[in-house]
This record gives structure tokens, sequence and C-alpha cells, in this order.
């Protein structure tokens, strides 16, 4: 994982807008990942992925319980 | 304007109601059949004096114009306190009738959230639930629906007749078919397309709600087929064939009939109106509105209804900007929902959820409130992303 957004508290689309201001922090291949508690945050980081071309790898539930969203960048 | 030098004129514009698919304005025949009804169905219809039998007489007649719209046998057609109370009974008295056939409820993922409702209630009481999954634009998966229905212990299946979200038609056909052959009921939630046509073929039970056809809010109706299995899940009296208790609002139901007689003539010219104008929607905005996610099928869908969604604005917020403006919509995002959660609709299809909006017309709409909405929707997102400063994202 090289970068891992803290996105806890933060309501939809706001999960959303973090990664895509981050997303050019990582090299192309390399994952982020957003762990968001806001219900709506995986289904909104994956639409998110369509739209812009890079890939939705999975969520990861962290200690806490929260899910953990990781995504691919793609060139 | 004959104003002289020095005078400004304000231009008032009229709000833009878009929001039919939760309830539509009443119709005016229905209006007038309310304020008739008042005076002339107040008694109780189950009583036998004259008022009575009078009240009896306009409730059949409102069954029966109600039944010929939907395609049923009057005996078939109950009248409830709302549609969720019809979704409710319908689904719950459906399992109930089968409890000897099983305890497993089949659905699409993207019912009306009355339905799963009666699904959660359905799991708390002991019972199973399937939930069928749908493809990007809302579809339910046919051969997964026929997979699970032919499970063992299938009790009832669900599949509405049009998502109320996103328009998209569902293929009642194709499943009713699939129910038949393994003898399970279907119950169709025909709320969307009910007043736009007959009830689809192969259905078991049905619901619908008038005041999505431009009667009165308060007007349920439960349709149960002619040999379907069928048992009160609550205490239940004489009333409505037994399947509703309490007296009948019979103003409020013979309002519904009328809207329905009016709606359902009117439905073809109705369609060829909208149909075009919500084509023109999904273009103009596609055209106009950067990042945006136009959610359902393009085609086999609803005449009247679209849904959309805005990359990185927040719903409420648009919601409320477009209020400010005069437009009424609704949203599937979860900020606008009370409990926080996205539309379970948007997430079975997998697209955007946030930045949401649907728009439903109806028989008041016109071209130009279409038109007025286009020419400042681009304006309202591009100002939310300026102030979030999301621009160029």
């Amino acid at each position: 994982m090289t970068l891992v957004l803290d996105c806890r508290g933060q309501r939809c689309p706001l999960p959303v807008i973090v990664l895509a201001r981050r997303i050019a922090d990582v090299g192309p291949g390399e994952l982020v990942r957003v762990d968001a508690d806001d219900p709506a945050a995986p289904n909104d980081v994956a639409a998110w992925c369509r739209m812009r071309g890079h890939t939705f790898v999975g969520v990861e539930p962290q200690p806490d319980g929260v899910p953990g969203i990781v995504v691919r960048r793609e060139p | 304007m004959g104003g002289g030098v020095g005078v400004t004129v304000l231009t008032v514009t009229a709000p833009v109601y878009l929001d039919a698919a939760s309830a539509a304005p009443l119709h005016p025949v229905a209006r007038e059949a309310l304020l008739a009804a008042l005076d002339d169905g107040w008694a109780d219809p189950a009583r036998l004096y004259g008022a009575g039998r009078r009240s009896r007489q306009l409730l059949d007649a409102a069954r029966q114009t109600v039944a010929e719209c939907l395609g049923t046998r009057a005996d078939e057609v109950s009248f409830c306190a709302n549609g969720t109370q019809a979704v409710h009974r319908a689904v719950l008295g459906g399992l109930a009738g089968r409890r000897r056939a099983g305890d497993l409820f089949v659905h699409s993922a993207v019912e009306h959230s009355a339905v799963l409702h009666a699904a959660e209630r359905h799991v708390a009481d002991g019972g199973r639930v399937t939930s069928v999954g749908v493809d990007r634009l809302g579809r339910v998966d046919v051969d997964a629906f026929a997979a699970a229905v032919r499970a063992p212990g299938v009790a009832l299946a669900a599949l509405m007749s049009a998502n109320h979200e996103v328009g998209t038609l569902q293929p009642v056909g194709e499943v009713a078919e699939a129910c038949a052959a393994t003898g399970v009921p279907l119950y169709v939630d025909a709320a969307q397309t009910a007043g736009r046509g007959p009830l689809p073929a192969g259905w078991s039970l049905a619901s619908a709600s008038a005041h999505k056809w431009g009667g009165p809010p308060g007007v349920g109706v439960l349709a149960v087929r002619k040999g379907v299995r069928w048992s009160s899940p609550d205490p239940a009296d004489e009333r409505e064939g037994g399947r509703v208790p309490g007296a009948e609002n019979v103003p409020a139901v013979l309002a519904a009939a009328a809207a329905l007689r009016a709606v359902t003539a009117e439905a073809a010219a109705e369609d060829a109106r909208l149909r075009p104008l919500v084509d023109r929607i999904r273009a103009t905005v596609a055209a106009t509105v950067p990042d945006v996610e136009l959610a359902g099928d393009p085609d086999r869908r609803l005449p009247h209804l679209v849904t959309l969604s805005c990359l990185y604005v927040d719903g409420e917020a648009l919601l409320h900007a477009l209020d400010a403006r005069g437009f009424a919509v609704s949203s599937g995002s979860s900020c606008t929902s009370s409990t926080l959660t996205p539309s379970h609709v948007l997430a079975a299809m997998g697209v955007l959820s946030h930045g949401n909006v649907r728009l439903s017309l109806h028989r008041g709409t016109t071209g130009a409130d279409v038109d007025r909405f286009l020419a400042e929707f681009p304006a309202v997102v591009a100002d939310l992303r300026r102030t979030a400063g999301v621009e160029g994202l």
C-alpha cells in the first residue's frame, strides 16, 4: 500500500474527492487505500474508478471495522 | 408591457414540480370526484341503510373501474390505506398463504424499500430471503432469478414492473414464466406503471398506489389473483374480502378510481409526449454537464423518469440549490436519506450515488419546464463544484 487516506467521519462525496486529489501522489500500478465509514463510499469509489479509468481492487476491513477501499492507479 | 420608463418588470416563474414518482399532482377529475364523494359517499359501506348502500354502490363502481384499468377481476382488488400497506400485505400475506410450501422469499435487489422492509420482517420471523442482483442498467438477471425460484422451499417471488428510482422496466414476463414453471406465485409491485397500462402478464399478486397516478394520497391497491393463496398477516375483518381491515375511505377510493380511468385513457398520448422530453433531458445533461452519470436503461424504461448523478457534488446541496431555483426533485444520495445510507437501487447497479437527482414528469410538465431546467442545471452543478473546489478534478 503506497498511500493510505483516512476519511473516517467524512460524508460522501468527500472521500471520493480526497481520493481524486491524492491519486496522482502514487505512481501507475501503485495502490491507494481509502479508509471511509460513509456507507456510500465503497460504491462511489468503485464508480469513480470506472469513470476515471482506475482499478477498484476491493475492500479490506480495517481493525476498527471501517472498510479500507483499495484502488490501483492506472496510467 | 405598457409600463413607462423606470418601471421594472419582475419575471416570476412558477415552481417546476418534477417528483411525480413520489406523488403526482392530483388529477382534476380526482378532485371533482373527491368533492362529490365527500357529500355522497361518507357513510359506512358495510351498513344496510340507504346512505350505507350508496357508499357501497360507489365503492363497488370504483373497484370495477380499477379492475378494468389494471386488467384484473373486480373481486381480485382490495383497497388499502396506502401503497406501502398494499406492498406489505402482498408480501407478508403471500408468504403466509404459502407457509406449507416453504419459507423462502425471492426478490430483486432493486425492489422498493417497502418490499425490503417486509422481507426484513419475514427474516425476523424466521423466514429466508434471496436477493437477485441487477446489471448496470438496473435490470434483474433473469437466469439468476429463474435459478433462485427453482430452489426448494420458495414461497413467493417479487419483481417490480419498473424501477421507481431509475425507470428501468423489468423483464416480468420472462420471470413470470420461470415462476410458473415451478409453481411459485409472483408478486408484481406495479406502483410506477399502474395508470400507464394493465398489470404485466403473469402476476399472482400485485400492488399499486393512487398518488403515483394522480389520485389522492392514502389509497393503495392490493390485487390477489383468483386461486392464489393469501393469508392475512395480522388480524382481519370482513372488509375488502378479508384482506384489509377497517372501513374503506370511500371518497378517496372514488377519486383514485376516477383519476385512474382518466390517466389510463391518456396513457398512450402522455407516453408519446413525455418520452421525448426525458430523451431530451438525458441527451442535454450528458452534453452540458461534465462528469455526470445517467442511470437506468435509456430505452426500455418508464416514459417519465430519469435519474442522474453528478461526480463530486453533494446530493443534499444539489437538492437545495434546485429548490431555491424552483425545481422540486428527489434524490437517492445518502446525505438526503434519514438513515444516511445511499439508495440501495443505485448501489445494486454500481452507479455513482452521490450528487444524485431523480426527475419524474407528469401530465402538467411542459416542454418549457424541461427547457428551463436544462438551461439552469449546468450552472447549478458548476456553482456547487466551484464552491467545493473540485473543478477539473
